[in-house]
């Protein structure tokens, strides 16, 4: 029930994006090496964002935790990429006109039955895969139920006791520096369920509306184990769970636009103790450093409470984060368990997968962020360096492309961290689509190495390059630009003395 | 034991097959001669006076192509008889102004030489739970009062694609939930043999309708014997189809797991046309099944193509669970006999238990109440129906659902979150779900042995009007026959078999024979031989003989 209500208060406005202003915020969005938090899970900050300096924000949590232990359990919801809604053949699109994207069945109107979209399957195995989990190769659907006007059946299709995938595990590496570490977070279960739809609330609140668009849209809940022990770990979850989903292409992973969504569940205990202290449920992180900020805020509130004595008012209850405020308030009190009253959905069969059925998917998967990140790290590259180029698969895929083509791994490394992102920044580019290819840069990193031309000329012909294209041959020859040769420079200069 | 249980009728069987040809004619004797020994009647004197039920559909598809009749003609027949009987019978909630409109396409059809489909010029009533695109469509609820749905139900659609003429929308208990449409939010249907008594339900409507000639054949639903229960009180052939026969996309979702549509006829022939126009897989409803559709009425043969025992090497299993306690005397005389009629034809008929057969009935009602309970969530005012206007979302839902609902659905409603509610789930549907495997269990066993198993339809013939609306239980009971076969998911025929005392020209008993999954051909092609050769039985109503005769 509660993240029913929820979603009628999270209304977001109606913004028609265009497709290309999108995929631009998919792609590299900072700056250089220099800009400390762009590999981490705060980069997706926004100008709303305090200034906070990663070092004094972490010794404040460090302190808070000399004493108390902070339980973080984390569930996420991953809006599928699919080309149609899970149950039936309506499209998804963001931001479309309210109601436009709807049809009898995720209307649901009377008569009307669900029939599932494979591709919701597909996408599952693989998230189930990547996140080391056991697949249920017979697992089913059941109905959750409840009342709540953007939910148009009464009930919403969900995976209960047997859910695709369980007991696995997820890896990361926090940013440098935060002061770094590797973490490994275990994934109690992941499932497939159907996304309702949306209310918008009139601007004096007398009425409401119903948008259907997202209802029916497939989602995947990823519940994580209670693992995590501060908002930084939590946000650099989210931001790998945002990784891992962007590598399969299952997801666009977009917070903005609700296709990742996180609730958090924290907790404290006095070192030591064993129960589970009272968890509270936090929501409405758009950010992955709002997440950071909501939970540490969180800890230290409950904390508080503790050493005051008054962990009594601890309560069950979900807890609403306040960007402007800075702040978590009591959205609403927990008054007992919801009885969702699930039971078998009759209306599907069994979901059952083949050996040869999740073979195949196991086969086609890409290189994860975790192993890439092991591989540069094999490379000699700093992890600094590792994260950046990994935070993005094109990112990393171009970089992989160029070393394939003999460039020297540091300065690959370092071209694409510096000039290359300063100017995708800039423009706003994603790295496909500029016209610099990989052979080109490892053509100019070598020229550099070789000799042939500074570092200086270099970039003059990078930023060529990137914006109109061509070979590094061409361009140096075109503009003269060949380095003159020591030997050549002695000669230059021992003239001149003789003139002298 | 069963095989020395004599009736008169099978000397007639055997007479029939020495000296008597089938007349073309159709006679009909409203004389009825009650035996009085027996509460089993034969409503006929004279055999030869009687005829078995032809098709229907072959004698329009007939009359169209060799031009004896238009299809407009026979549109207006049935019309006519709609309108003189519906006053009495009240079986439609909506008739359809288009259904002439619908004919003159068909005759234009005709004159310019095209094609016409299976069902050309049939008219074809339809239960109010089953989407139609140009007719209202209520489920027999005022929650949905004037509900127009943007879509065809897949059967719908089908059978309009065979050139069918959809006539109106039949009455029906709310969203199917009880046994004589006394729980219709509209009106009741009376049953044509005697209109003091109920039709049965929950397709009362469905079946009063084929009953009283109103329309050639109807669609009506069965989730716990909603098409085979009024069949039997209406004296009219009903089939529910293996679940996963038919599609259901477009039926109002009552108990998914045990809904299906199902087809009334006045005869095996006609009905099993009907079957075969709405079966198949549909990519709209993931439980419907891909298996190949048999064409059901061919193998269906004329009577004079018969041999002397057509059914010789059939295994017949007579439920023994099912002629015990609780069940009318002349309902386990007229299922005898029919047992003796088949075993005449051939047959070998055995008694067989299932010994789960009392435990499907409570099995039933938590399964259905549960599954219905959560199908009927989104008739909550919000998108459609009637909504109760309100400054509060909670008390918008209570109230539009408490002022939509009748007191039947509420409470299968609230039996069904009781059942699934925390705490209460494995002692109530989880059990029952285990009953259920049991119940399929042994009727799988059963069908090993038997080609067919057959019972009565119901426990009684049609009650009176009121009789038990105030007894639940009483209502529930009379389910005990049915519920079973849609636990296991079986296909099942019933057809009317004997008659006992009762209204003015007695009243139908119905003999249901229920065959393995998908094994609706054996059904057919053995209620059609039951039928064709059954004797001293013309399943007219009074109400509507005198002008058909």
């Amino acid at each position: 029930m509660a993240s029913v209500l929820f979603r009628g208060i999270q209304t977001r406005p109606f913004l028609l994006y265009p497709s290309a202003l999108l995929s631009r915020k998919n792609g590299v969005l900072f700056c250089t090496t220099k800009c400390s938090q762009s590999q981490t899970a705060t980069q997706e900050n926004q100008q709303t964002q305090m200034k906070v300096s990663p070092r004094t924000h972490t010794k404040k949590v460090e302190k808070i935790l000399h004493d108390y232990e902070a339980i973080i359990g984390i569930e996420t919801h991953v809006q599928l990429d699919t080309l149609t809604k899970a149950f039936c053949s309506c499209a998804y699109l963001y931001g479309s006109q309210p109601n436009t994207n709807v049809c009898p069945i995720c209307m649901g109107l009377p008569g009307t039955l669900p029939v599932l979209n494979s591709k919701v399957i597909e996408f599952a195995v693989k998230v189930g895969l990547a996140l080391n989990c056991n697949l249920s190769m017979n697992s089913k659907f059941d109905r959750k139920q409840y009342f709540y006007p953007d939910l148009p059946k009464g009930y919403q299709i969900s995976q209960f006791d047997i859910p695709i995938a369980t007991g696995g595990f997820i890896e990361l590496d926090l940013p440098t520096e935060y002061g770094g570490g590797h973490r490994k977070f275990g994934i109690t279960r992941v499932h497939m369920e159907e996304d309702a739809g949306k209310l918008l609330h009139s601007g004096n609140g007398s009425y409401s509306q119903v948008d259907l668009n997202r209802a029916g849209v497939p989602l995947l809940e990823i519940v994580s184990e209670p693992d995590i022990r501060s908002g930084l770990e939590a946000a650099e979850y989210a931001a790998e769970i945002q990784r891992l989903v962007r590598y399969l292409g299952v997801s666009n992973g977009n917070m903005q636009e609700g296709s990742l969504r996180c609730d958090v569940n924290v907790s404290v205990r006095p070192i030591g103790q064993l129960e589970y202290g009272t968890k509270v449920e936090i929501k409405n992180m758009n950010s992955f450093s709002a997440m950071n900020r909501a939970i540490d805020f969180e800890i230290s509130r409950q904390v508080d409470l503790y050493s005051k004595g008054e962990d009594n008012q601890i309560i069950q209850e979900t807890r609403l984060w306040e960007e402007g405020a800075q702040r978590t308030v009591t959205m609403r009190k927990k008054e007992g368990l919801a009885d969702y009253r699930y039971f078998p959905e009759p209306d599907l069969p069994e979901v059952v997968l083949s050996e040869e059925y999740v073979d195949n998917i196991r086969a086609s998967l890409l290189e994860l962020p975790e192993v890439k990140r092991r591989r540069y790290e094999r490379m000699g590259l700093s992890m600094q360096d590792v994260l950046f180029l990994t935070n993005d698969m094109n990112v990393a895929d171009f970089f992989d492309a160029t070393i394939e083509r003999g460039a020297e791994v540091k300065m690959a490394a370092n071209w694409i961290m510096s000039d290359i992102a300063a100017y995708l920044n800039n423009e706003k580019l994603s790295i496909n689509e500029i016209k610099l290819t990989p052979q080109e840069l490892a053509e100019l990193i070598s020229s550099i190495k070789g000799g042939t031309i500074s570092g200086k000329i270099g970039k003059e012909i990078l930023f060529e390059l990137i914006s109109n294209g061509g070979t590094v041959k061409a361009l140096i020859e075109e503009k003269d630009l060949v380095q003159a040769s020591i030997p050549t420079l002695l000669i230059f200069m021992v003239n001149i003395k003789f003139i002298k | 034991m069963l095989s020395s249980v004599q009736n008169p009728r099978l000397f007639f069987v055997r007479c029939r097959f020495q000296f008597h040809l089938p007349s073309k004619s159709r006679h009909f004797h409203g004389s009825v001669a009650v035996r009085t020994s027996e509460t089993v009647m034969e409503p006929q004197t004279h055999a030869s006076s009687t005829t078995p039920p032809s098709s229907e559909i072959l004698t329009i598809r007939k009359s169209l192509l060799s031009h004896q009749k238009k299809a407009v003609d026979i549109a207006e027949e049935y019309l006519n008889r709609l309108r003189q009987t519906e006053p009495q019978i009240q079986s439609f909630l909506h008739v359809s102004e288009n259904a002439l409109r619908d004919a003159q396409a068909i005759d234009q059809k005709i004159e310019r030489n095209e094609e016409l489909g299976p069902l050309a010029g049939v008219l074809v009533g339809v239960k109010d739970n089953i989407c139609t695109v140009d007719m209202p469509s209520t489920g027999g609820s005022r929650i949905l009062e004037d509900y127009r749905p943007a879509f065809d139900a897949t059967a719908v659609k089908k059978l309009r694609e065979c050139g069918a003429i959809i006539v109106g929308k039949t009455n029906l208990d709310e969203f199917g939930m009880g046994s004589t449409t006394e729980s219709s939010g509209f009106q009741v249907t009376a049953n044509p043999w005697d209109v003091s008594r109920v039709p049965g339900g929950s397709s009362g409507g469905s079946a009063a309708a084929v009953s009283a000639r109103q329309c050639v054949v109807s669609l009506g639903s069965d989730t716990g014997g909603s098409v085979r229960q009024p069949a039997s009180f209406c004296g009219v052939v009903g089939m529910k189809p293996t679940y996963g026969r038919v599609s259901r996309f477009g039926l109002m979702a009552y108990a998914s797991s045990l809904d299906v549509i199902g087809c009334f006829g006045s005869s095996v022939v006609d009905t099993a046309i009907l079957l075969h126009a709405i079966s198949g897989h549909d990519i709209l409803d993931a439980t419907s099944s891909k298996r190949v559709v048999p064409d059901f009425s061919s193998q269906l043969t004329s009577m004079e193509l018969f041999e002397s025992k057509p059914l010789r090497g059939l295994r017949v299993g007579v439920i023994r669970e099912t002629l015990g306690d609780g069940v009318d005397m002349g309902v386990i005389s007229s299922i005898k006999a029919a047992a003796s009629h088949l075993e005449e034809l051939g047959s070998t008929v055995i008694e067989v238990s299932l010994p789960s057969f009392s435990l499907g009935l409570p099995a039933y009602y938590i399964l259905a109440s549960s599954e219905s309970s959560s199908n009927l969530s989104r008739y909550d005012g919000v998108r459609y129906g009637n909504q109760v206007a309100s400054d509060e979302l909670n008390s918008l839902y209570g109230d539009s659902r408490a002022n939509g609902f009748g007191p039947e659905v509420k409470m299968r409603i609230l039996m069904g979150t009781y059942a699934l509610s925390a705490g209460y789930y494995d002692a109530y549907y989880k059990r029952a779900q285990q009953v259920r495997t049991l119940v399929q269990k042994s009727f799988k066993t059963a069908l090993d042995e038997n080609d067919i198993l057959i019972s009565p339809a119901a426990p009684s013939v049609a009650y009176k009007i009121g009789e038990k609306k105030n007894d639940p239980l009483a209502m529930y009971a009379g389910d005990i026959m049915t519920v079973n076969v849609n636990l296991a998911g079986l296909p099942a025929l019933v057809l009317p078999c004997g008659f006992v005392e009762g209204g003015v020209a007695g009243l139908p008993v119905g003999l249901q024979m229920i065959g393995a999954a998908f094994d609706e051909e054996k059904l057919l092609k053995v209620g059609h031989i039951f039928e064709q050769t059954l004797q001293g039985c013309r399943f007219l109503p009074p109400l509507v003989a005198d002008s058909l005769s």
